[in-house]
């Protein structure tokens, strides 16, 4: 199947097999942030933007993405929100193994260009989707609120 | 050692040395490295809890176009080997080959395909014939203990299993202190209870995926997801039939191991079929796989008998423990030796019983997950405390307070239980206890029970006491490597194993305050079997207590290296050099940079700086952990709402508070799913019900209450910089507090977790009827 799209803002072409999902055909390319971790579409670690929304890449077949826009963590290392976001998970110590920080990034990077505030019942709905193992969500949600204070100090974004 | 008011690393939250690039979703972990020509294996898995394999048809499936190599038990040799990490002689038994003879559990390995796609290797499974001959299966651990028509394991396939393969015993133990029976007779109370604890997975986030490949030298080269690669390549080495010189064991970032990556799961698999294919192979487990075919924390039933005096004194207490290791008995032995020897303690009694039966059946596999039994054991202790002080009519936390183990207390289990053999004898030399049961108490509102947040619910307060190890006393052991570079940066090589807990942040922390330099200099590589020293792996909470002690000990002679160096440069005595802030100071107010030191010391003495350094440690010195929980409950619907729960540990001095705190909140979050959802459920066949996220459900953000987490700095002897472990005695008290609450709240013991909506409902009903 050949499949045009807009991957982290250029045109790109891929001839994939019928049933591939999105996830294993952007590890494929070279998108190694999008990381496989239960293919059922209930862990995160494979969130990605489809037109600017989240979506678990692991559910979605990658014919979907024909005319559309995806992105991945690695579209947007050069955006100030999301370096935000990675500079306080860096700072509050919100990584520890960091296999799924790249979809709680994600999630969190689409929660806040929605307009979601810092609230942390907020911010919690908008972790809902990402499982972690390791930390118990407490730091990852410590950074986010920080960059949230400081989205509304107009310090990023 | 330095001075703890002037450290400069130590104890300070510095940057967590791997974290921009994993926050940056840079390729490090295992399966972002792909190499040419790689194939993708997959295993087909046993539809019968227990068949013999008679013959494995593989024509079809190698006709496929695209499949490389199909492989069974006919076509590797059977040695015997245990998959636990543990250190050489494994005190785990040897029942396990690379494919069986005979299929021991749904989901047991019978074929593996290599296939140009995971497609291609999926569709291959499908071709593939098989003829079994089912036998009858043992699935309850009552019927493995008394049954021996049905064995899961006969001689003479296995060696060192604990019943010699006449029945199903994988592993017994029988340990006394004093005399239980007769202290018994003379007790005021005894208090006899049942506990049940569930079958519950580790679910690190990134699968076990291991790559192999063979390299121009003939080498076989596994890059895996690990925490042992040391013994992996040993293991590797021994049942290859290949010396250790040709195999090289390559540890990337790890996504998460929590005890179910301390065990060869998939390595020996790709390991066969690279060396039969001559490409390099990958084997990635599914979801489904990990919850069927990897590890669990052991399922067991506790009885706790216990005799008191009407003061409160503990005079007696006896654990008994009934244990499924499932299929195979990969640390069968220590994970329930554990079970005792990290829990009974906190209560040192003049009499102590402590009684295994560990047990084969045709369930999927049990094996290592954080806590390694102590969960188990403390979730018994604790709750039965609450029982004993309930029918002795006396404060259940006056009750702890006074019989729980103090500063120089003996700790007697330890001497008669060491890791599978007799032990170190152990010395309490340093307590933060009695201040976090304050400091807990204080947080929770001990006494001080707040009102119910709605007229239909009942509210409570639980509290439970935790300790564990920081090792192995006198098995764990590792070492380091430190070397100078000429801009004053070092490389510290260590075999130590971070799969994310931040050991390698810790352990520079360390190198950089030795050498008073930034934590920025220090260039850490963990671990590859050619590159760095050894190390037993990341277990037993063992990193920073024994790992640092060696990265302490190597940094510490280059220091001494340096400071010889400049002795002779400055003409002064070598012990006043003075290393600091990045640089050296003299007597006579001499200074260089450490750069302008390392280039002296390389182009002028014409030396490279650089170290080894081996530590063991024949003390494992306990952490402790108060934890607490305020829970509120819905008697209508048996639902339990977590309101907050505090965890006040004593871990020594804490390296990195932050990550200290990461570790704690971390393994509250998995404690809370035991106490209150986690449960793998098999049917009467010994399938697995729940093999996806879905249905086993662990803790979501929205799950988590308020955690308050406390450090409570003691300063360990022993211990790197008075440092003790801390990674895995907080994930033992939150179950057992949570249910003390639930008991507190609607006066309902919960003998059996997870307290399920379902189970404190009945549980309520029942007490009403």
């Amino acid at each position: 199947v050949k499949v045009e799209l807009e991957l982290n803002g250029r045109a790109t072409a891929w001839d994939i097999a019928p049933g591939a999902n999105l996830l294993s055909v952007l590890r494929e390319m070279g998108q190694f942030s999008v990381k496989l971790g239960c293919e059922t579409g209930d862990c995160g670690s494979c969130t990605v933007l489809l037109e600017g929304e989240p979506v678990n890449a692991c559910v979605v077949a990658a014919a979907r993405a024909h005319g559309q826009r995806v992105t991945t963590l690695e579209g947007l290392l050069g955006d100030p929100l999301m370096q935000s976001l990675q500079r306080e998970f860096v700072a509050k110590a919100g990584v520890q193994c960091g296999y799924c920080t790249p979809g709680m990034l994600i999630s969190l990077y689409a929660h806040f260009k929605s307009g979601g505030g810092g609230d942390d019942p907020e911010l919690r709905e908008a972790l809902t989707g990402n499982l972690c193992r390791c930390t118990g969500y407490v730091k990852p949600l410590e950074a986010a609120a920080a960059v949230a204070t400081d989205t509304e100090q107009g310090g990023a974004s | 050692m330095s001075n703890p008011q002037k450290r400069s690393a130590v104890g300070h939250s510095v940057e967590k040395v791997d974290a921009f690039k994993l926050a940056r979703g840079e390729a490090v972990f295992t399966d972002d490295y792909r190499p040419a020509g790689m194939l993708w294996a997959k295993v087909l898995r046993s539809p019968h809890a227990h068949a013999r394999i008679i013959k494995v048809d593989t024509s079809r499936a190698l006709a496929l176009a695209g499949v490389v190599d199909v492989i069974w038990h006919a076509d590797v040799k059977a040695i015997p080997h245990t998959r636990a990490g543990q250190s050489h002689p494994e005190p785990s038994p040897y029942d396990t080959v690379i494919l069986p003879h005979k299929a021991r559990f749904i989901g047991d390995r019978v074929a593996v395909v290599a296939a140009e796609s995971l497609t291609i290797a999926e569709r291959a499974l499908e071709l593939i014939n098989v003829e079994y001959e089912e036998l009858p299966a043992v699935l309850d651990m009552d019927d493995a203990l008394t049954r021996t028509d049905v064995l899961v394991h006969e001689q003479p396939d296995p060696q060192g299993i604990g019943g010699g393969g006449r029945d199903n015993l994988a592993a017994r133990i029988d340990k006394q202190v004093g005399d239980v029976d007769a202290a018994l007779q003379g007790c005021d109370l005894v208090v006899e209870r049942q506990y049940h604890l569930p079958r519950v997975q580790a679910s690190h986030i990134e699968p076990h995926i291991s790559m192999a490949w063979v390299d121009v030298d003939r080498r076989l080269i596994v890059r895996t997801s690990t925490q042992v690669p040391f013994h992996l390549r040993r293991i590797l080495a021994r049942i290859l039939e290949k010396s250790e010189a040709e195999i090289r064991v390559i540890k990337p970032r790890v996504g998460g191991g929590f005890g179910d990556k301390q065990e060869m799961v998939v390595e020996d698999l790709v390991s066969v079929l690279a060396l039969r294919t001559g490409r390099p192979v990958r084997l990635e487990f599914t979801r489904e796989e990990e919850l069927i075919a990897a590890r669990y924390r052991h399922p067991q039933r506790i009885t706790m008998t216990t005799g008191v005096m009407k003061d409160g004194t503990i005079v007696a207490n006896r654990m008994h423990v009934l244990a499924d290791t499932g299929a195979y008995g990969s640390h069968a032995l220590t994970v329930q030796g554990n079970t005792g020897q990290k829990v009974l303690p906190m209560y040192p009694a003049a009499n102590i019983h402590f009684q295994v039966e560990c047990v084969y059946t045709n369930n999927p596999n049990s094996g290592a997950f954080r806590g390694y039994g102590a969960p188990q054991g403390c979730f018994a202790l604790e709750s039965h405390i609450d029982e004993v002080a309930r029918e002795l009519g006396m404060d259940r936390l006056e009750l702890r307070q006074k019989n729980h183990i103090r500063l120089g207390d003996t700790d007697p289990l330890s001497a008669k239980l060491g890791e599978g053999k007799e032990g170190l004898v152990r010395v309490i030399r340093s307590t933060g206890l009695e201040e976090a049961i304050a400091l807990g108490c204080e947080a929770i509102g001990w006494g001080n029970k707040q009102e119910p947040t709605a007229p239909h619910l009942k509210r409570g307060l639980g509290m439970a006491l935790a300790m564990q190890g920081s090792g192995i006393a006198g098995v764990d052991w590792g070492a380091a490597t430190v070397k100078l570079n000429d801009d004053g940066s070092v490389n510290l090589a260590v075999g130590a194993t971070d799969i994310g807990q931040g050991s390698d942040t810790v352990l520079a922390q360390m190198c950089a305050e030795e050498l008073g330099i930034p934590v920025a200099k220090v260039l850490v590589l963990s671990s590859d079997t050619d590159l760095t020293p050894f190390d037993v792996g990341a277990y037993a909470s063992s990193t920073t207590y024994v790992s640092g002690g060696a990265v302490v000990k190597a940094a510490t002679k280059v220091r001494e290296q340096l400071a010889a160096v400049l002795g002779s440069a400055w003409a002064c005595d070598p012990a006043a050099v003075v290393f600091a802030d990045g640089g050296a100071d003299g007597p006579a107010g001499q200074h260089m940079t450490m750069a302008e030191v390392a280039l002296y010391a390389l182009y002028e003495a014409k030396i490279q700086p650089m170290a080894t350094a081996s530590h063991m440690s024949n003390e494992s010195p306990p952490p402790f952990a108060a934890q607490f929980a305020d829970v509120e409950v819905d008697p209508e619907t048996g639902q339990v709402f977590l309101r907050k729960i505090v965890s006040a540990v004593d871990c020594g001095t804490p390296v990195h508070p932050r990550l200290v705190e990461g570790q704690i909140e971390g393994a509250v979050a998995q404690a809370l799913g035991y106490a209150l959802f986690e449960e793998v459920l098999l049917d009467r066949t010994g399938k697995v019900l729940n093999p996806n996220f879905l249905d086993y459900k662990i803790a979501s953000a929205l799950d988590i209450p308020p955690l308050v987490t406390i450090l409570v700095e003691t300063d360990e002897p022993s211990g790197p910089h008075g440092a003790k472990a801390a990674g895995e005695v907080p994930i033992d008290g939150p179950a057992p507090a949570i249910v003390n609450a639930i008991c507190d709240a609607v006066g309902v013991r919960m003998y059996r977790i997870p307290a399920t909506h379902e189970r404190v409902w009945r549980g309520i009903k029942e007490a009403t009827q």
